[in-house]
């Protein structure tokens, strides 16, 4: 059987394709390791599956898997549609077979098994170059072609080009074209190669390493570019804490017997307590009102307040939105009936971009929508408080205080530049039960998250 | 039933018959289940690795049915659980034979004087009652349901968990440890453990996400629908009264079938009803009025078959050419 072990490949396999998104516990990497020693590498169609079986747990994984199971072992051979020589190399699929006579260093290797068309030998070679100048730590677009550069030294292209040079003068043309037929096609399979290899260890990466990056930027530096990507995030996270407190609401209390209730339920056998009731806490769901500031000065976080807005919106069944600028409004409706893009557009295009009068809005909130404040709602306000000099009306929110279970106030800026210039933010924080700086996709989920736990 | 496999057998032993992908692929199809080449891949790496296969996919592409064909094949008992929400260890695994022990209570109590008529001590007369209350709770009052009797078998078994979807999540947790130990601990008997570990088959429909640790347990394989050759091959093997001609020409109509928008696309189960069908009716060539009157064979929503309806002229006259027919 085969006599390479099956470790290292598929270690390298395995992180390939955790880059490409497959979740692949080391529980699951051990079975895949003792898997494929049951079925041996001889046939790639059987190799496929049983990782695909070990590995890939949804449909979703396994698309990505198949992907990058093709991708991955594609690298270790080469198409042989040259038309140099016709014929296919019988071993060209065998991963680390052929590695021996692919002595890549001396020019004089490389040629003849260019003018031999030896696709094996080439792909092995390559292989082996490409592991010695370490291209498995690509990480950017950019360095595609100092790799290739890389690869193509380490087989020994130099000499290949001298040896080019020598022909021609030695006028033996046939030869120096045939050779040089070769390169370009070498050329273009390191390229290639360089490619494929960056898809493999480079996309994961990049992914990943620009979402952590995404999460924790400030959102109003946040590039348009990135908002797809954003919204993709902000979707996920609402979702999570959505499936999280979406558990039951009522838990039994052991061992606390209901004795009104029990003896109620058992009127009908004379009060003999058959059926036993026990006592349970109702855990309330969280009843939030939001207040989000849409105005000129926090204009670049207003899209990704008014997104988690509309993501929350969908995460949990009472909430009461609302934009304010110059004045106030509720949105709910909006958010409510429209895709996440036209509801937020909308909201802009009625109340956005003004100069904002916390004073103002906190008053048409009190005359409008007052009532809805009770003792088991929570009040969320997220903005920078900076009113443009108008009144504040601490009062109201007072009064806010006063009736709601706890308001939250959520502050873009960061803590030092409270109180500065126009910011109110010192004058209305006595009122509120929490005050964080909040301006990254982070802050949002921790807030929210404290927010959930604390109602439950 | 399970107690009557511990006769000793001249069948080849499941090693035997499990030697590679090929023999799987082969007595599968002996038995008249055609499987994919990555179905037969898991049967085998299952067995193997001893490890469960948890199979998804659509409604009646055949996930029961491969746990029925691997019993047949390999002539074990089949121990069945159907999941369903509420399923609990009583129904799963064991219950107490509560009715025998009252019995035997009763019985006990007339002997009772008998028992301990001679002890002169209340401690001497506890301590041989002790001994009667552990009689009580011991293998021969034990009921054991398909779990424990799947780790009981000892000539082995395949148990087939269906739809564990349907089960709560604490379920699913009790699950573990049978599947990746093939063993569970009864309060007052200990850990029982398989002598031979049983295949185990769990079908999901997806309705609700399976936890990571259950299926990190298990083999995952995604059963979909079979491409055209397959699923002619399937029709051959479960209708053989469908002549060949036939039978190219209702694969290709279900195979376009399924590109349509619909809302339940017909899967294995209905093209085989739908080839039994047909040949009952004595059909050769299909054309629109054929099936227009038996597309409710295939489609189970009258939405559907209105979508199917509107194309029906065009896609019989595809699957009639697909099989080489004039149209």
């Amino acid at each position: 059987m085969n006599t390479v072990h099956p470790v290292e490949p598929l270690r390298r396999f395995f992180e390939a394709a955790r880059g490409a998104g497959v979740r692949i516990s080391p529980a699951e990497s051990i079975d895949a390791v003792r898997a494929v020693e049951v079925v041996g590498f001889a046939d790639r169609a059987v190799l496929r599956d049983t990782l695909g079986l070990v590995l890939a747990k949804t449909p979703e994984e396994k698309a990505a898997f198949g992907e990058c199971f093709d991708l991955y072992f594609q690298r270790e051979t080469f198409d042989a549609d040259e038309p140099l020589t016709p014929d296919d190399e019988p071993g060209a699929s065998m991963p680390g077979q052929g590695g021996g006579d692919g002595e890549g260093n001396g020019g004089g290797g490389l040629s003849r098994m260019l003018l031999d068309n030896d696709q094996a030998g080439l792909a092995a070679s390559m292989e082996e170059a490409g592991e010695a100048a370490g291209v498995q730590n690509i990480r950017f677009f950019t360095q595609k072609n100092l790799y290739a550069r890389r690869v193509l030294d380490r087989m020994g292209l130099r000499a290949v080009e001298r040896e080019i040079t020598d022909l021609r003068r030695e006028a033996e043309l046939g030869r120096a074209r045939r050779l040089e037929r070769g390169v370009a096609a070498l050329r273009d399979q390191a390229r290639d190669y360089m490619e494929r290899t960056l898809l493999l260890f480079a996309r994961g990466e990049n992914e990943e390493f620009r979402e952590e990056l995404l999460k924790s930027t400030r959102l109003s530096n946040l590039d348009r570019r990135d908002y797809d990507r954003m919204r993709v995030l902000v979707r996920a996270i609402a979702k999570k804490l959505a499936a999280r407190y979406a558990k039951p609401r009522k838990r039994r209390l052991r061992g606390k017997l209901d004795i009104r209730r029990t003896m109620r339920r058992n009127m009908g056998w004379g009060g003999i307590p058959i059926i036993t009731v026990w006592k349970e806490r109702r855990i309330e769901k969280p009843r939030v009102v939001v207040l989000c500031d849409v105005s000129g000065s926090v204009a670049a976080m207003a899209q990704f307040l008014l997104m988690f807005l509309y993501a929350l919106n969908e995460a949990l069944a009472d909430i009461r939105s609302f934009a304010f600028a110059g004045s106030l409004i509720e949105v709910s409706d909006i958010l409510e009936s429209e895709a996440i893009e036209g509801a937020i557009a909308k909201v802009l295009g009625i109340i956005g971009f003004g100069s904002s009068n916390y004073g103002n809005s906190l008053r048409d909130f009190e005359e409008g929508w007052m009532g809805i404040v009770d003792r088991k709602s929570t009040v969320i306000i997220l903005g920078d408080a900076r009113g443009n000099r108008t009144e504040a009306r601490v009062d109201i929110l007072q009064r806010i205080s006063d009736r709601a279970k706890r308001v939250i106030w959520l502050n873009p800026e960061y803590r030092t530049s409270w109180g500065t210039g126009d910011s109110d933010m010192f004058r209305y924080a006595p009122h509120c039960q929490m005050v964080r700086v909040c301006n990254t996709l982070r802050d949002l989920e921790r807030v929210v998250t404290d927010l959930l736990e604390m109602t439950r | 039933m399970p107690y009557s496999a511990g006769v000793p057998r001249v069948a080849p032993t499941m090693d035997e018959r499990v030697t590679s992908i090929e023999a799987v692929e082969g007595g599968l199809s002996e038995v008249g289940y055609i499987p994919s080449r990555q179905i037969a891949t898991a049967v085998y790496l299952a067995h193997r690795l001893q490890k469960p296969i948890l199979v998804e996919g659509p409604a009646g592409v055949g996930k029961t049915e491969l746990a029925k064909s691997i019993a047949s094949w390999l002539e074990l008992p089949l121990i069945r659980m159907q999941c369903y929400e509420g399923l609990d260890e009583a129904k799963a695994l064991y219950e107490w034979k509560y009715g025998k022990q009252l019995l035997y209570t009763q019985i006990l109590r007339d002997k009772i004087g008998e028992v301990l008529g001679d002890t002169p001590t209340l401690e001497s007369a506890l301590a041989k009652l002790h001994d009667f209350g552990d009689l009580f709770f011991s293998a021969e009052f034990l009921e054991p349901r398909p779990l424990l009797r799947a780790l009981q078998t000892t000539a082995g078994a395949v148990l087939l968990v269906d739809e564990v979807d349907k089960s709560d999540q604490e379920f699913e947790a009790f699950l573990l440890e049978i599947l990746s130990d093939y063993q569970v601990t009864i309060p007052e008997l200990g850990r029982i453990a398989a002598e031979v570990p049983p295949v185990v088959i769990l079908t999901s429909n997806n309705m609700r996400d399976l936890g990571d640790a259950l299926k990190r347990r298990c083999l995952h394989l995604h059963i979909g629908f079979p491409d055209a050759k397959l699923e002619s091959r399937i029709i051959a093997s479960r209708v053989p009264e469908a002549d060949e001609s036939l039978r190219r020409q209702l694969v290709a109509f279900v195979q376009s079938l399924r590109g349509l928008d619909l809302k339940k696309a017909p899967s294995v189960s209905e093209t085989i009803d739908w080839a039994r069908v047909l040949v009952l009716l004595h059909a050769g060539v299909l054309n629109t009025e054929l099936v227009r009157d038996t597309l409710n064979v295939l489609l189970k929503f009258e939405a559907d078959v209105e979508t199917a309806g509107r194309q029906l002229g065009e896609l019989t006259g595809k699957a009639r050419r697909e099989a080489g027919l004039p149209e």
